[in-house]
């Protein structure tokens, strides 16, 4: 098994990630077919909640790998400031428009859920409003990245800035039971096991799985594009100063 | 997408098949615009390196 050390150099890592993400996407297409189809031909309509149910099924898992991929970020924001790990702010770059789309998937869903159960797309409680918060801290990062040239630079800041942005995370996961929300509390992450029907939690359970690796394997490759796009940034400044070299040289002999 | 599976999803049809349809938008987006990315730095790097830009002979200082 790879250590963190050995992945931090990029030839290593690009081939390690060659080899995983076909498996990643295999298992992804997997659990993604077999999840589906017990979500939707074999697990019941809710006593309450009726055929909606069917959302929950993207709904809560696009809501835990939100939270994931930015509590990933922030390991990867520690990775860059406190150990300085080449790969570290390469990782945290890719992760970051993953997350936002687990959180879009979040927040629309949601509110196709919400319209016909609550009887309204959206209220300012607690659990809508950080998760909404957690997509705005997203696209900041995004646009941070966009912002600075110099990679390590902005690596170093956009670091800062998850760091900030993670006390929203526990703020999301237990807005629930410190605020009095609209939002239910927690039915399978909890003290004293989920209060879901079987016939519902295995589905689940195999959709997260899905999406997990999906979202994994979306991450290496937005990884190795990133690494990608550095060697060609080095090569393309090193093209320039040599242009430049050749330029002088031909100037001093006329 | 026929009439019969939407009306055997209930009343609330639509909303489900519109989040189904937001899940196959978000992540199909994302994962072509990685895909085009990724292609798009392969020919980048490829055609840096048959200009010789990566050969290490010519990164010496003069």
């Amino acid at each position: 098994m790879a250590s963190l050390i050995d992945l931090a150099n990029p030839t290593r890592f690009m081939r390690l990630a060659a080899l995983l993400l076909p498996w990643l996407a295999g298992v992804a297409a997997l659990c993604l077919a077999v999840g589906f189809y017990l979500a939707w031909f074999v697990a019941p309509a809710d006593y309450q909640q009726g055929e909606t149910i069917r959302i929950m099924f993207v709904h809560v898992p696009a809501a835990w790998l939100a939270l994931m991929f930015y509590s990933m970020m922030a390991l990867s924001a520690l990775g860059t400031l406190v150990w300085r790990h080449p790969l570290a702010d390469v990782a945290q770059k890719a992760a970051a428009p993953i997350g936002a789309a687990f959180s879009l998937i979040c927040l629309l869903t949601g509110a196709f859920w919400g319209k016909p159960m609550w009887g309204t797309y959206w209220v300012w409680d607690a659990r809508l409003t950080s998760v909404l918060v957690l997509f705005l801290i997203y696209l900041g990062i995004m646009a941070l990245w966009r912002t600075l040239d110099e990679p390590s630079r902005a690596g170093r800041a956009v670091a800062i800035l998850t760091l900030v942005g993670f006390v929203n995370v526990p703020i999301i996961k237990f807005s629930v039971d410190w605020w009095n929300t609209l939002h239910q509390p927690a039915s399978v992450l909890r003290m004293g096991g989920p209060t879901i029907h079987p016939s519902m939690l295995w589905p689940l359970l195999i959709l997260a799985i899905g999406f997990t690796c999906l979202g994994l394997a979306l991450h290496l490759g937005a990884m190795r594009a990133e690494i990608m796009r550095r060697r060609v940034r080095t090569l393309t400044i090193l093209e320039a100063e040599r242009l430049d070299r050749l330029a002088a040289v031909q100037g001093a002999s006329a | 997408m026929s009439a019969s599976l939407v009306d055997s999803l209930g009343p609330h049809g639509g909303f489900i098949l519109a989040s189904y349809a937001a899940v196959i938008i978000v992540l199909g987006g994302l994962a072509f615009a990685i895909l085009l990315d990724h292609r798009a730095q392969q020919r980048a790097l490829a055609a840096l390196e048959q200009r010789g830009a990566g050969r290490r002979s010519e990164r010496k200082s003069p």
